[in-house]
């Protein structure tokens, strides 16, 4: 209730209601978030292939690492800002959106994953399988879980935009309580 | 002129089953982006290594042969994919800017992809000025950028 508050506070904002019936800047935020799609996504996703042994098999996963993780970084603040504005511009709605609140939770998973994965024994002995075509089965697993995250968050992601569980709607007992409805 | 095409082409049963489903269009839309993530990492990590950033260790040739594939395979996905999206909403295509700069952008990227790109992407790193590379790689985001955009936007009418 107490978010629920905070997002009709934020709702009624200049700020909000400006971007949410700008003519051009919520769609220009909209590109500039599938934009970084491919660069953040399409460089994590090489990760996770070259980690499962699929691509990139002469490439030193150190090279990876190093030379292109830091522009997944980059891509992901920006993914992070464009979609912090794209809430803000609709925020009470998003908030209570069941799709919204899915990729909330499989973006923390994925965050786990990649630390697990960057903090873990087997990134400490990366340099014994750096050069490794075929990989370890915990760097592996790493890769898979990451790709199958990924590919769950895009899906979820596009279908904020759906209304079919909307609060405005009369749901089933269960939808309201992941929806977090306030009747 | 083309009108007719497009409405008849709507009219056609898969765009009515897609039309006629809650879930189908968004979940094809859904798996239009994945296709986009793959051939968009597959297209820059090439692309910046022609603009002299990213994987510079390893030779052109050898990163786009690997990206190459994922290309290929990225491609085929996403134009199952859009044409599904399109027998749902040719009509719609039809009258929007955004559709038509998306096709022309894709038609001169698929092409620049396939001749200059690969061209200069197959060669020997030395015989390629740094120039020439950066030109490459560059014009490549450019149009692949314009072509994502345009997709974006056939969805703001």
């Amino acid at each position: 209730m107490l978010l629920h508050n905070l997002m009709q506070w934020m709702a009624d904002t200049e700020w909000s209601v400006g971007l949410h019936e700008s003519r051009y800047a919520y769609s220009i935020i909209e590109s500039v978030h599938v934009w970084t799609l491919c660069l953040f996504v399409g460089f994590a996703i090489f990760l996770d292939l070259r980690l499962l042994g699929l691509t990139l098999k002469r490439v030193p996963i150190s090279q990876i690492t190093t030379r292109i993780l830091p522009w997944t970084k980059v891509a992901f603040v920006l993914m992070v800002v464009s979609g912090v504005l794209l809430f803000f511009a609709i925020p009470l709605r998003t908030y209570h959106n069941v799709f919204f609140r899915l990729k909330a939770v499989l973006l923390v998973l994925a965050a786990l994953n990649a630390w697990v994965f960057h903090n873990g024994g087997i990134y400490r002995r990366l340099a014994e399988w750096d050069t490794a075509a075929t990989t370890p089965r915990a760097a592996k697993l790493a890769g898979a879980v990451s790709l199958a995250l990924w590919i769950a968050i895009i899906f979820s992601g596009r279908m904020i935009a759906y209304n079919w569980f909307d609060c405005d709607k009369l749901e089933p007992a269960i939808v309201d309580l992941i929806a977090g409805c306030v009747r | 002129m083309l009108l007719p095409y497009f409405q008849a082409i709507e009219n056609g049963p898969i765009g009515e089953a897609i039309r006629g489903s809650t879930w189908l269009f968004p979940f094809i839309e859904a798996f239009h982006l994945v296709g986009l993530a793959v051939i968009g990492g597959a297209v820059l990590l090439v692309d910046f290594r022609l603009l002299g950033i990213g994987l510079k260790r390893q030779p052109v040739a050898e990163l786009a042969r690997d990206a190459q594939p994922w290309i290929v395979g990225g491609l085929v996905f996403m134009f199952s994919s859009g044409v599904l999206l399109f027998l749902a909403e040719s009509v719609k295509c039809y009258y929007s800017a955004a559709f038509w700069i998306k096709m022309t952008a894709l038609l001169l990227a698929i092409v620049f992809t396939f001749t200059v790109r690969r061209r200069i992407t197959t060669a020997d790193d030395r015989s390629v000025s740094p120039f020439v590379m950066r030109l490459v790689g560059a014009t490549s985001i450019l149009l692949w950028a314009t072509v994502g955009w345009g997709g974006r936007w056939i969805g703001f009418s």
